[in-house]
């Protein structure tokens, strides 16, 4: 591994001046991507800021009609915490393995945007906002393209606000090896619509508008029947076909969907 | 960069480069080797310890993310010549053949005796995903952790 420096800032307001934007500074949250990406060299960073322990960073609370969750808790304690949305709570908990959940966090998992990312699926099915150190960022601006996204350089996630659904759903079917999803589909059903998320299929999260139509004139798995997805631009890789995945989007829409209802 | 922690209940107070893994710092500088470095890429959960109670990869985590924090390893598990529960319980079900995997086992099993809500097969079996064993084909194994949570053995 190459070498670097680590601070542990004690607040919030303190990481940011520390950081100041440089390019080869970098957060670490959970460090469960960016220390296996230390170890390949993917990543050279000359100092680490480690926000793992910020108290402001590690927070979920109630807010209005929202649920806000801080950028530093861990998937395990997500898992555990969010009661208001049980569909997070159980995409949270099926994120990785154990170790990975005990460690790892949404907000460093959705800066790095995988294209496999659960949380990609549950910001943007449910159209949470991801409040930064300088603005509010709309999921549906947030996800650009693999493994990037719409943060400035140095700019950090603080928070995630998800509006509370009517009702959620979340289906994916699992590498077995890795633990990321081929391919993972958010469905929720809330005051303005309906939200059909999709992970590990293209190269960053999308939405899929009519099976949206379809399910906001009946939300059943009935309603999906005769909808397809084209394969054209979705990931092939040794795992799985962009015909399989395109496949796939359809059958796991349907299980999120009578997730949603049970 | 120095640092300080409790290893096993003990403190341990030594100088540490940042880029040292939590496990290289466990086995080569504390001698404590029953933590296994089975893949060095987060795949297999040999290397599973404790940090804070919880089941994390210690060759996923830099030692300097570990200062002032609490870590148990394999080596603290037992209390002398008395194994615990969820060690008897990988004894008398003979779930360890060539024992690599088992201290990444025992600490992850330790981790589900604690915290798993439904301690069905399914669960266990989830649970024990981050852990890879060659040998066994994996039942003896939920069956011991089984065992150790019926016994209530946390």
């Amino acid at each position: 591994m190459f070498p670097f420096d680590y601070r542990r800032p004690a607040a919030l307001a303190e990481a940011i001046a520390a950081h100041g934007g440089g390019g080869d500074v970098r957060y670490l949250a959970g460090g469960q991507s960016l220390v296996p990406a230390l170890k390949l060299g993917l990543a050279q960073p000359s100092v680490l800021l480690d926000i793992a322990r910020l108290p402001e960073l590690r927070r979920i609370r109630a807010e209005g009609p929202t649920l806000v969750v801080g950028a530093a808790v861990t998937h395990a304690a997500m898992a555990e915490a969010v009661v208001a949305i049980p569909a997070l709570a159980m995409l949270a908990g099926g994120i990785g393995d154990l170790q990975v959940r005990n460690m790892g966090t949404p907000g460093g998992a959705l800066a790095n945007n995988d294209p496999a990312c659960d949380h990609a699926a549950g910001v943007l099915g449910l159209g949470a906002v991801i409040r930064t150190d300088r603005r509010e960022i709309a999921a549906a601006d947030f996800f650009l393209g693999m493994f990037e996204t719409a943060l400035e350089p140095g700019e950090l996630i603080v928070e995630i606000v998800y509006s509370l659904p009517r009702r959620a759903g979340y289906a994916k079917v699992r590498n077995p090896a890795s633990g990321y999803p081929v391919v993972g589909v958010f469905v929720a059903e809330t005051g303005d619509g309906v939200r059909v998320a999709v992970t590990g299929a293209g190269a960053t999260a999308f939405r899929l508008p009519e099976f949206e139509a379809a399910l906001a004139a009946d939300f059943s798995p009935l309603a999906l029947a005769g909808l397809e997805v084209s394969p054209d631009d979705l990931n092939r890789d040794l795992h799985a076909s962009h015909d399989y995945r395109a496949h796939l989007i359809g059958v796991l829409a349907g299980r999120a969907v009578a997730d949603a209802r049970r | 960069m120095q640092v300080s922690f409790t290893v096993n209940g003990a403190l341990v107070e030594t100088e540490v480069e940042p880029r040292v893994l939590l496990s290289t710092l466990l086995r080569e500088r504390l001698g404590l080797t029953g933590t296994h470095v089975g893949c060095d890429t987060g795949q297999c959960g040999a290397c599973t310890v404790h940090l804070d109670g919880r089941a994390v990869k210690s060759c996923m985590v830099l030692a300097v993310q570990a200062d002032g924090r609490d870590i148990l390893t394999i080596e603290g598990v037992a209390v002398g010549e008395t194994l615990h529960p969820v060690q008897m319980a990988f004894r008398d079900r003979h779930a360890l053949q060539c024992g690599f995997c088992t201290p990444g086992m025992v600490m992850t099993a330790l981790d589900l005796v604690g915290h798993l809500e439904k301690p069905d097969e399914a669960a266990i079996r989830a649970g024990l995903a981050g852990n890879l064993c060659r040998c066994t084909g994996y039942r003896p194994i939920v069956e011991a952790v089984a065992d150790a949570i019926r016994d209530g053995g946390g």
